[in-house]
């Protein structure tokens, strides 16, 4: 009996960006491109996925204080030396590297500019592979290290993060003046985040510059927010809706590895199995279920479950 | 998909008799669509245009219930595409397979036993599934072994029928899942289906037998095809296998199964999935996706238990996020000088937290604050959780009454709130405590003791 499929055709798309540069001030011997859909993911009979979603692995500027012990694991020594560990990520199979600043130097000071800019500069010199650089997370200070960061690698596209509505005009200015792009984060809220591209835009930033990230809680702390979230803004996205129309990141390793399932491995119920395999199913899991909502960039922090989500998204981006 | 007023109207005999006690057939059908009167009101009504309206008032997507002494498990009967167009309502079930030439007991006692708690619940598989390796005795005596250690629903799985019969025969009573019919074997399969019980079903079961069956094919068409032949021999409680492991296959069959169904009402594909997932991340998708039935190869806690967990998120109603009742809540059996912690009504929040101090021995005052369900930073970004919320909750729950040390502790995620929270509290000392649940036993043996 035939059955006819039915097909969604949809009149918008979402925006193509392309992260790192190799002319014009750019360094980097590889790029890469996301966005581009005109489905929902993976609808490969419906419209062609222009891109595959891209891996980002997290490293730190310094040996993090509060990262747990399957991580500590997995790097090694590499965690001291952010040029290492970013090779290491590259060898992991990272498509590109999210560099976070700390809070503070090792004996507790504030980090400084200097400091950010080195760190910038040795993952740069590191690899060749596209690099996103975020703040510690402090509006005053992410300001204070992201500027001397974006001015001392103009050309190279970073994305440059975490742009928030309190503080979004100097990252974005100093994007602007310097040749990279940003990641705009909000709260889980479709109109917040529509609310903060239009302020982006404002600015005179164009869009093909800046990567959206609604934010997810990992799985069992508010996934299902994050799942239905991102959903919504792809699908108004596809419905023609431009301040929508932009990849998506999420940073789904520091959502899983700050979880008590993926963190600790001690005192816990023995019906949480074991712990490393725990956090890493958990970690792989959130990324599985948010990659089919629409993410375009997944930033993951265990090399295994960076192995086993690229190979899912190679096994999905080959039409059925 | 419900037939509108005028679709009915053509399937009624049009002759405005009045018998029904409407003026014309138009009038009768308005109200029939309405769902105000019986069809039965209408004594004219064609045999064929009977079977038409029944089999339109059918949901789009059959529930299948599969029940075993003491357990029930219903998947099936979703209405949407998109959680946040209305929810999803049956969770998939998701059983562990077990050979019937491996060590039963080893198996299954550790997966009978497992419970897990997440947010006040406790969670547990829903049963097993027992493969055939060709012998029907063996696979008798496995289903015995199994039903000693566990009574939950059951799939049995054999593409023999006589070796089917047997196992079923052991399941007397029991609704399991028999797995399954494909182009070969599905009268045969779908005689055990319907027949299992000497005497066959009872009468006017309409088409409820003793096992709901599950069809195999690899596409669309082929499976369509062979639950119109099974249909055709009074076996309904189907599940569909698009027999595939691969995530885009799966993914694109599970997407196209639930588009034909509700938008399209293909009946012929409007059942539950199955999924047979030998790892964590095609069993993710499943329940993200679409599965009806999870299967999964091995029993491992560290898998089951994130699944189990991911299955109770996705399956949450968008509506109706899980709330706490907002109060001051004891924890380990506060004194009047115990630090009050303050956090949201959001359930994961409250959990975490909770937990948190509960397993740190460390006795607390928890307040609770009506945020309307959302957690500290969504809550704080919406403006439902601000120093004059946190400050009136302070109030309401006569916090003041308990302690002899005013001293709240803010969620670090909000450290802005302290300076207003001190112009609300004027008399209490604010804190800034850390910003995940994880590090409170930590700061509060630092700071707070
Ligand atoms: S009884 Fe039937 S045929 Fe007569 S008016 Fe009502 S609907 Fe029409």
């Amino acid at each position: 009996m035939p059955i006819e499929i039915p097909k969604d055709k949809w009149p918008g798309s979402v925006k193509t960006i392309t992260l790192g540069a190799n002319s014009d001030g750019g360094t980097r011997t590889s790029v890469v491109t996301v966005g581009g859909e005109k489905a929902l993911p993976f609808m490969h009979f419906e419209a062609e996925t222009p891109y595959r979603p891209a891996v980002a692995i997290e490293i730190k500027d310094r040996k993090p204080d509060d990262w747990s012990t399957p991580l500590s694991e997995a790097w090694g020594d590499a965690m001291n030396d952010p040029a290492k560990w970013a090779r290491a990520a590259e060898a992991a199979g990272a498509d590109l590297i999210l560099l976070t600043l700390s809070m503070t130097a090792v004996d507790g000071s504030p980090n400084t500019a200097e400091n950010a800019v080195a760190a910038v500069k040795a993952v740069l010199g590191a690899v060749g592979l596209p690099l996103i650089v975020f703040g510690p997370g402090n509006a005053e200070l992410d300001n204070a290290l992201l500027v001397p960061v974006a001015e001392a690698t103009k050309g190279e596209r970073l994305v440059l993060g975490i742009c928030e509505d309190k503080n979004y005009r100097t990252i974005v200015a100093t994007a602007m003046a310097n040749g990279h792009l940003v990641s705009a984060r909000t709260a889980m809220d479709v109109n917040l985040a529509k609310q903060l591209n239009i302020l982006i835009s404002d600015m005179g930033l164009p869009l093909d510059r800046v990567l959206m990230d609604p934010t997810t809680g990992a799985l069992g702390y508010g996934i299902e927010y994050g799942f239905s979230v991102m959903e919504r803004l792809r699908m108004a996205a596809l419905q023609g809706d431009a301040m929508t129309q932009l990849p998506m990141i999420v940073t789904i390793g520091a959502e899983t590895w700050k979880t008590k399932e993926a963190k600790v491995g001690e005192g816990v119920p023995a019906a949480w199995g074991e712990w490393r395999e725990r956090g890493i199913n958990w970690e792989t899991m959130t990324a599985i279920t948010l990659l089919e909502s629409g993410a375009d960039i997944v930033v993951l922090r265990h090399p295994e479950s960076v192995k086993r989500v690229k190979a899912a998204i190679a096994d999905l981006m080959v039409a059925a | 998909m419900a037939l509108s007023g005028i679709q009915i109207y053509k399937l009624l005999p049009q002759t405005n008799c009045k018998e029904c006690g409407f003026p014309t057939c138009l009038a009768f059908a308005m109200k029939l669509a309405a769902k105000q009167v019986e069809l039965s009101a209408c004594p004219y009504v064609s045999d064929a245009s009977k079977a038409q309206l029944a089999e339109s008032a059918a949901p789009p997507m059959r529930l299948v219930t599969l029940k075993s002494n003491g357990h029930e498990i219903k998947v099936g009967n979703e209405v949407v595409l998109f959680r946040h167009e209305k929810t999803f309502y049956n969770r998939p079930g998701i059983f562990i397979k077990v050979r019937d030439d491996e060590d039963i007991q080893a198996k299954v006692e550790p997966a009978e036993k497992f419970a897990v708690s997440y947010v006040g619940m406790d969670l547990t598989v829903d049963g097993f599934a027992v493969e055939a390796t060709g012998d029907p005795d063996r696979f008798v005596a496995a289903i015995k072994t199994l039903r000693q250690i566990s009574q939950r629903p059951l799939v049995l799985i054999s593409s023999d029928a006589k070796v089917m019969a047997a196992g079923l025969a052991v399941l007397n009573g029991e609704t399991p899942l028999i797995c399954g019919a494909d182009a070969n074997n599905w009268e045969a399969m779908a005689d055990l289906a319907k027949a299992n019980t000497p005497g066959g079903p009872p009468p006017h079961s309409g088409g409820h037998g003793q096992a709901a069956l599950v069809v195999k094919a690899d596409s669309i068409e082929a499976l369509a095809d062979l639950t119109e032949k099974i249909k055709g021999k009074g076996v309904e409680d189907l599940v569909i296998d698009p027999a595939t492991k691969n995530l885009s296959r799966l993914l694109t069959f599970s997407t196209q199964v639930r588009r034909l169904a509700l938008k399209k009402n293909v009946r012929s594909v409007g059942f539950p999935i199955m999924v047979f997932a030998n790892d964590s991340i095609l069993a993710a998708q499943a329940v993200a996706k679409y599965g009806g039935f999870i299967v999964l190869d091995e029993f491992k806690p560290e898998t089951v238990y994130p699944l189990l967990v991911l299955r109770q998120n996705i399956y949450t109603d968008p509506q109706k996020p899980i709330q706490v009742q907002p109060g001051l809540y004891e924890i380990n059996n506060p004194k009047p000088e115990s630090p009050v912690l303050v956090t949201t009504n959001f359930s994961i929040t409250y959990f975490s937290v909770a937990n948190e101090v509960e397993s740190s021995g460390l006795p607390a005052w928890l307040l609770v604050t009506d945020a309307e369900g959302m957690s500290v930073l969504t809550a704080w970004a919406a403006g439902k959780f601000d120093a004059e919320r946190i400050a009136k909750a302070v109030k309401t729950f006569n916090v003041a009454d308990k302690v002899s040390k005013k001293r709240v502790v803010l969620p670090g995620h909000v450290a802005v709130l302290s300076g207003e929270l001190e112009a609300e509290l004027t008399e209490w000392e604010i804190k800034v405590g850390p910003r995940e649940a994880v590090d409170l036993p930590a700061y509060y043996k630092q700071v707070l003791v």
